[in-house]
């Protein structure tokens, strides 16, 4: 899977880092949902520091991302506006 | 695919798609295609270097702020050896009120340099990607076997419909960042204008809107402080260098 972190790149996640990947993606729902900004950012900056071990793409890899996760920034508003409540990652 | 289906990605597709549906004939897809990245990726670097020139004319402004910051010491100072208590008190918390900005303002302008950067390394990849897609376009209609090709097309032109739509965004960011700092900054600046103490005489002391604003800002602990600091100063002559520590002037 495919996996671009907004602004910083795309990067290639092996299928045995799938199960680990929603898992994360699951707690950043959660703790969006619960609007506690500051439980966000950390379960958000735990995804993105998972997504990091992942491969990173070439420059100039030509192909799509499976998906598209909010710029390292985001605060809990624009990252809430960016995605459903099924989480970041497609499942 | 549920999930990710936010404004970002439906954007990206959206434009993708509308470059995609222009032409029937692959080849000439391909090369529209081509034409529209090399139009956008102009349009990229225009928003980075808007980027870079917001932020040199930011830190002209915190230049500017920080003489207003020297001359209203000045002014309490002179203030407090003429006798003036009142409004050399004045002159501090408009002071104060510029260097808290200033404070802030420089950790935004760190902020905004590691974005550059960033949008520069986005500009880079996009580059890459586009010059990756000239190579590819070529390849693709070489080969030209229908339903292959129309997939190697899409999968491509997403692909760097999903680099610019990034660049944008990023683009963007540090643009509402530069935005939202000169804003403040110009607001500080004219508190110190709106406020001017050229002339002390004209200041009557009665607190007016302004001075209410600049009380609700500033810390009037550190205005205190600093006026006890001017008060040792003038007395002593030989001006102390540090801080009195609490309250031991307060009676002086």
């Amino acid at each position: 899977m495919i996996v671009r972190i907004a602004t910083e790149g795309q990067y290639r996640l092996a299928e045995e880092q799938l199960p680990r990947l929603r898992e994360l993606d699951a707690e950043v729902v959660s703790a969006a949902e619960s609007a506690n900004a500051e439980l966000f950012e950390r379960r958000f900056a735990e995804l993105l520091e998972f997504v990091r071990t992942g491969d990173l793409l070439e420059d100039a890899y030509l192909g799509p991302s499976d998906a598209i996760l909010p710029p390292p920034d985001a605060s809990l508003a624009e990252a809430t506006s960016e995605f459903s409540a099924d989480g970041l990652i497609p499942s | 695919m549920p999930g990710l289906e936010g404004r970002f990605n439906t954007l990206v597709k959206a434009k993708v798609s509308a470059v995609l549906d222009r032409a029937e004939d692959p080849g000439e897809t391909l090369d529209y295609s081509y034409e529209k990245q090399l139009e956008l990726l102009q349009q990229a670097k225009g928003g980075i270097v808007e980027v870079v020139t917001s932020k040199k004319r930011l830190q002209l402004q915190e230049g500017t702020l920080r003489e207003q910051a020297a001359k209203l010491d000045g002014q309490a100072r002179q203030a407090l050896a003429a006798g003036n208590e009142d409004l050399s008190r004045q002159a501090l918390t408009r002071k104060q009120a510029i260097e808290d900005e200033l404070g802030s303002l420089d950790q935004q302008v760190a902020d905004l340099e590691h974005q550059q950067q960033q949008l520069t390394d986005n500009e880079n990849k996009l580059q890459a990607k586009v010059e990756a897609f000239r190579t590819q376009k070529e390849v693709i209609k070489a080969q030209y076997s229908a339903a292959d090709a129309q997939v190697q097309i899409s999968q491509a032109a997403t692909g760097v419909g999903e680099q610019m739509a990034d660049v944008g965004l990023a683009v963007q960011r540090a643009m509402d960042k530069t935005e939202n700092m000169k804003a403040r900054a110009d607001a500080v600046g004219e508190l110190e204008q709106a406020g001017t103490l050229d002339d002390p005489t004209e200041l009557g002391g009665a607190g007016d809107d302004l001075d209410r604003q600049l009380a609700q800002v500033t810390s009037t602990g550190d205005v205190d402080a600093e006026l006890d600091k001017m008060k040792a100063e003038l007395a002593g002559g030989g001006a102390p260098q540090q801080l009195p520590t609490g309250d031991e002037e307060a009676g002086a």
